[in-house]
């Protein structure tokens, strides 16, 4: 039996296929969410099934928010729960897991490899990987540009307690001809002080080890954003984006 | 459903409008209730009940006001309904627990108040809940501001009887509470003409011992391995037991607990082996308010409890009946209707926490969730010692904030789906 994890983010739709042993991936893929997740999931069956796998050997567990969309999978369950042993399986056991996902931001506290305790940012996008969509949107950038932008920037405050709020900071600085390198540094400022305060809320169950997933792991400087804003060395791994998918895969049963 | 039109007509409702929620209610009611299986029989009484909340009830609200009889409606589990039924008066709940009434109270009230304030000053001044239109006094009380400025818009438009809640629990307090119920008392004699004897508050006393005797019968089940009754149902069943003849609701709770026990002793579940047990503790859910209870039992938990006003706050201890004259039966009101409910509007408020400790071993449950309706700060900031008591003590808990709306239902339900995984694990 090969165990596969489909993961549909609000932003990225993430599957790997993994071996029978449970520790080797086999297979990644990466594509957009796109408009329906139904589409998107039908296309990753697809994918896979064109390397010359087929559908009975397989074991499908499917998770992110668009998990309820992927009608061939065996079995879904939370993202909280995936990110939490895909984690695991690629920083250690004992771990605080922080994911920046596209409309959510979580930390997820891992003892022996259990989820013990987590927490999420509220309904707002505030902190999210949406945040800094919008505000890289907003001043005409790609993300990979917004990045760059803000590696050069000086760190400004930008309130981190509602995106549209923030957005409306950004054209009024953009208004008085703040540099967008100072304002894209403000804005990574202010989704890492969002993680900061979700992980201090919890900081009694966090053993100092940080492990980040999702889309942003391959961003130095998020990485070295993070461990400024924590005080803290937060590790990451190549496929960290694909945490969600490798745990869902691992979770098959 | 019978038609009630002519009588809303002449409570001088907004039928039209009022139109689309009786059309809105019964898809509801069907997907949250009436798809599970396995209910009870004795469930059938509530679903009446429910099926005609705002004509079934009201229609012997009209009649008892037809024959002088009055009508006083409440907000509140600190304002004891035993001061107006001794008066010969009907104590109400009233409507607050419907998105369909919030954005006729944003009319009048910033956005950033509790839905329930909001939700109740809507179905007043749209005229769009028959209760709202049939009680003749309204018992405001001061346990939050958000409630606290609230009555002062709503006196423009109707007659509010406001009770000052103390916020701390010293000596001096409760014998404040008490010239307040004392306060009450001559208020509700003022308005139905009758004069209160010792005979008639000693009857209403123990007319809503029983009701509160019945839900703590019918709360008992779900301390059972074997849970014979969904929690959506008995959140129903209190939810109901805000509105509903004392006596009737009464009786018919008995005998659905007589089906309970039949099927405790043949070990009947409503939930299949392993499910996750939660407490909830936290803001009031009232009627059509069934939004957390129907994700959680859907995502495959049971809810055993609630640490609620529409909870054990309600109906867990009785009034003592031992008073004999009116002031020694006021005495004994006080200590139940203060010293016993134990809401965020006080300082200090541990009594709470250790309720909330104590009932999750009472009640088995593996996990807490804290519910707090958006905006209501009191709870909110007294989440903080709710989650480090019970980290402390080594119980699971998770905090969700939540409004009427249903635009959050799916990240509340990642929310409360990894929390019971988490707790599976």
């Amino acid at each position: 039996m090969l165990y596969v994890g489909i993961d549909i983010g609000s932003t990225a739709a993430k599957a790997v296929l993994i071996d029978e042993s449970k520790t080797r991936i086999l297979t990644r893929i990466l594509m957009p969410s796109g408009w329906n997740s139904r589409e998107t999931a039908e296309s990753i069956l697809n994918q896979i099934l064109s390397e010359g796998y087929s559908r009975d050997e397989m074991r499908i567990t499917a998770t992110g928010y668009g998990r309820v969309s992927v009608p061939y999978a065996d079995n879904t369950l939370t993202e909280i729960t995936c990110h939490g042993k895909g984690a695991a399986f690629l920083g250690g056991d004992n771990l605080t897991v922080i994911d920046i996902g596209g409309q959510d931001t979580k930390v997820i506290f891992l003892v022996n490899g259990r989820v013990i305790d987590f927490v999420m940012n509220d309904k707002c996008s505030a902190g999210t990987g949406k945040f800094l969509e919008v505000m890289a949107n907003r001043m005409g950038l790609t993300l990979q540009e917004f990045f760059s932008f803000a590696e050069r920037g000086r760190d400004i405050k930008i309130s981190s307690m509602c995106t549209v709020f923030a957005e409306s900071e950004i054209v009024s600085l953009m208004g008085i001809g703040t540099p967008r390198e100072d304002i894209a540094c403000g804005a990574v400022g202010s989704v890492v002080s969002k993680v900061a305060s979700l992980v201090s809320r919890k900081n009694s169950h966090s053993n100092g080890k940080f492990f980040l997933t999702g889309g942003f792991c391959d961003s130095a400087f998020i990485i070295k954003k993070l461990s400024e804003g924590l005080n803290v060395e937060v590790q990451t791994a190549p496929d960290a984006r694909y945490a969600g998918a490798i745990g869902a895969a691992l979770l098959g049963k | 459903m019978a038609d009630y039109h002519s009588m809303w007509e002449s409570l001088g409702m907004d039928v039209k409008t009022h139109d689309l929620l009786c059309e809105a209610l019964p898809g509801a009611f069907g997907d949250v209730y009436l798809s599970q299986e396995n209910r009870p029989e004795s469930m059938d009484y509530f679903n009446l009940v429910v099926a005609e909340i705002h004509g079934l009830r009201p229609a012997e609200l009209v009649e008892h006001k037809k024959n002088g009889g009055k009508v006083v409606g409440t907000f509140c589990i600190h304002v004891p309904d035993e001061i107006p039924v001794s008066a010969g008066a009907i104590a109400t709940g009233l409507c607050s627990g419907s998105q369909f009434w919030v954005p006729g109270g944003e009319k009048k009230l910033p956005a950033a108040t509790c839905p329930l304030i909001k939700a109740s000053l809507g179905a007043r001044f749209d005229r769009t809940c028959p209760f709202f239109r049939l009680a003749d006094m309204f018992v405001g009380e001061n346990t939050c501001d958000g409630k606290k400025k609230a009555w002062e818009i709503l006196s423009e438009d109707a007659e509010m009887y406001i009770m000052d809640i103390p916020q701390m629990k010293r000596p001096e307090d409760y014998a404040h509470w008490n010239e307040e119920i004392h306060g009450y008392l001559k208020k509700c004699e003022e308005l139905t003409g009758n004069k209160v004897t010792p005979a008639n508050l000693r009857a209403a006393i123990k007319l809503l011992n029983l009701k509160r005797k019945a839900l703590q019968r019918l709360a008992s089940f779900r301390k059972l391995e074997n849970i014979p009754i969904s929690g959506k149902d008995v959140l129903l069943i209190t939810q109901i037991a805000f509105y509903d003849d004392p006596a009737r609701i009464t009786n018919q709770i008995n005998k659905l607990c007589d089906e309970l026990e039949e099927r405790a002793k043949n070990n009947v579940s409503v939930f299949p082996k392993g499910t996750k047990r939660i407490l909830l503790t936290g803001t009031p859910l009232s009627i059509p308010n069934w939004k957390l209870h129907h994700i959680i039992e859907t995502l495959g938990g049971a809810v055993v409890c609630e640490e609620m006003c529409t909870g054990v706050r309600y109906y867990e201890k009785c009034v003592d009946e031992s008073g004999s004259t009116i002031d020694e039966m006021i005495s004994h009101l006080t200590e139940r209707y203060m010293g016993a409910i134990h809401c965020a509007c006080f300082t200090p408020n541990h009594e709470r926490i250790d309720d909330i400790k104590r009932l999750a071993e009472e009640y088995k449950a593996d996990g807490v969730i804290d519910v707090n309706l958006k905006f209501c700060g009191i709870y909110d900031i007294e989440g903080y010692f709710v989650e480090r008591e019970l980290n402390k003590a080594g119980i699971p808990v998770l905090g969700v904030e939540t409004d009427y709306t249903d635009n959050d239902v799916e990240q509340l339900k990642t929310r409360i789906g990894a929390f019971l995984e988490m707790l599976g694990n």
